[in-house]
């Protein structure tokens, strides 16, 4: 089980959140422009990243709040988490990794 | 070369010569400096694809290239479960052109595949399960596939261990039978099609990673990269299960992909308790007995994507407890070995075989949780779809475009959670 440090509440256990996939994808500012494919990109085309992955995950059994992470998907290591709205950190961890 | 042919005779033979003489299965040749058609993957499903571009399409110049050993990636991971009872009708006609294969697998490949029709049982935990289940019985019909419904004390007496008591958490309401279903021995289909594929001149070519897949000026494949130098191709095909967005990647195609692990254990070995495959969608279970006498359990994916091969613990001990409530005498048996393999997800759970954007490159991917039972059949037109340059009826509706197009075969709502 992954321990996951919510930016709000600390280190927790996998079990209490919930993920939320891939993380900066914006909602298309002008809906009516998109055509088919734009469409496709957005709503299924994600980036399935081998590597370092920024993700959103939700306190959902905690303070219920999303945030943001970096994982890298070949070990499950978190190198950072950090709140919504901020921009994807450098890949220096926040703290040391056990 | 020649082969040895396998049979009961054989056997014997070998058995009274002290099992001397039993011949290496498939060589292990150098790559060449180009082939007509690379399959990029050795697991069942590329091997087989091999094997049908060889034996049906007329091919000789072929080569499989897998990253690590054959059969060790998700052919060797799974929980060996065959069906064709999905909802769709192009999914019912892609899963029962695989289990008709199936059926004729072990003379098709005179390897002993272990096919094993036993029966598969999905269960009817709540009044919206029996719906669901019922629906899926008559529209499998309707398709030609056989299913039939179960009032519990039937399922009982099909799958004499189940615990049908009203004093469970989630009761059993029913169950879906489909009779054809059953099992297989992974390895023996992995080895059998590699050995197969060997015989009719394919060069099946291990500890090969691809790097990356270079094109011509106009566009179209020209040859792979890889950890043994590059190979010149026309063609090539994809079928790397978890890693498939990775190597589409290479060649600059996007695919509706999420990698995601998926675990399974075995239990101690005992003797022959499980007639059957039972399967829950409702609560996580996935059981069948193997021919060792252990108990395969199947749990569910975890939440992140990851590339691991290894899963949380919290994942098994889900199963386990849907497990050990409908199966209450195997509370005391203890877990032989976990392990996990890295599963390719699409949106609609429904598989991609297809041509891509980039002319000469072809993929078959997004298998998700269940693609072992669609080795044969999946092979097969993917096979075809290589040889033909465009898919074979069956795969035809199997596009990347589809999620451009809004036509979605969508068993994950059909089928609620993983099939």
């Amino acid at each position: 089980m992954l321990l996951i440090v919510c930016p709000y509440c600390g280190k927790r256990p996998e079990i209490e959140f919930s993920y939320g996939g891939q993380a900066h994808l914006t909602r298309p500012a002008r809906p009516a422009d998109l055509n088919d494919q734009a469409w496709a990109e957005f709503l299924y085309m994600r980036s399935n990243t081998k590597g370092v992955y920024a993700e959103r995950w939700r306190h959902l059994r905690g303070c219920g709040r999303f945030f943001n992470a970096l994982r890298d998907t070949t070990t499950d290591h978190f190198l950072a988490t950090y709140k919504s709205g901020e921009p994807r950190p450098g890949h220096q961890p926040l703290e040391p990794e056990t | 070369m020649s082969r040895q042919s396998f049979s009961a005779l054989s056997l014997v033979w070998r058995g009274l010569s002290r099992h001397r003489g039993w011949q290496q299965q498939w060589r292990k040749p150098n790559p060449k400096p180009g082939y007509d058609v690379i399959i990029v993957g050795g697991g069942g499903h590329g091997l087989g694809a091999a094997y049908y571009l060889a034996k049906q399409h007329g091919l000789n110049n072929i080569a499989v290239l897998e990253k690590g050993w054959i059969g060790g990636g998700n052919t060797g991971r799974n929980t060996t479960i065959i069906r064709s009872n999905y909802l769709f009708n192009e999914s019912a006609a892609l899963y029962d052109h695989s289990v008709k294969l199936w059926e004729g697998l072990s003379q098709e490949l005179n390897y002993n595949v272990m096919f094993s029709p036993r029966g598969v049982m999905m269960l009817a935990h709540t009044v919206h399960d029996v719906q669901v289940i019922k629906r899926h019985v008559h529209a499998n019909r309707c398709n030609g596939v056989d299913n039939e419904w179960l009032e519990p004390e039937q399922a009982k007496a099909f799958c004499p261990p189940l615990n049908i008591s009203d004093n469970i958490r989630y009761p059993v309401l029913g169950a879906a039978l489909q009779r054809r279903g059953g099992t297989a021995r992974h390895d023996a289909v992995a080895w059998g099609y590699a050995r197969a594929a060997d015989a009719l001149g394919v060069d099946i070519i291990e500890n090969c990673e691809v790097t990356g897949i270079r094109r011509d000026a106009s566009g179209a494949v020209e040859a792979v990269e890889t950890t043994r130098g590059a190979i010149r191709a026309r063609k090539v095909g994809v079928s790397a299960a978890g890693h498939s967005s990775v190597i589409m990647a290479m060649a600059g195609v996007r695919v509706p992909l999420e990698s995601y692990p998926l675990q399974a254990l075995v239990s101690e070995p005992i003797k022959p308790i499980f007639p059957c495959v039972v399967m829950s969608n409702t609560i996580h279970a996935y059981i069948s007995q193997s021919d060792k006498g252990e108990l395969v359990i199947g749990a569910g994916t975890d939440a992140y994507t990851s590339y691991t091969q290894r899963g949380a613990l919290h994942i098994n001990m889900h199963t386990l407890d849907a497990i050990c409530e409908l199966f209450p005498n195997f509370r005391r048996l203890s877990v032989l070995r976990n392990w996990g393999g890295i599963v390719d997800v699409t949106p609609d759970r429904s598989p991609i075989i297809a041509k891509t954007p980039v002319p000469g490159l072809y993929v078959n991917c997004g298998w998700g949780t269940g693609g072992f039972k669609a080795t044969p059949g999946s092979a097969h037109v993917f096979a075809w779809t290589i040889a033909h340059d465009e898919p074979h009826p069956i795969n035809a509706p199997f596009t990347i475009e589809r999620f451009r197009d809004g036509y979605l075969i969508d068993e994950a709502a059909a089928a609620a959670v993983a099939h």
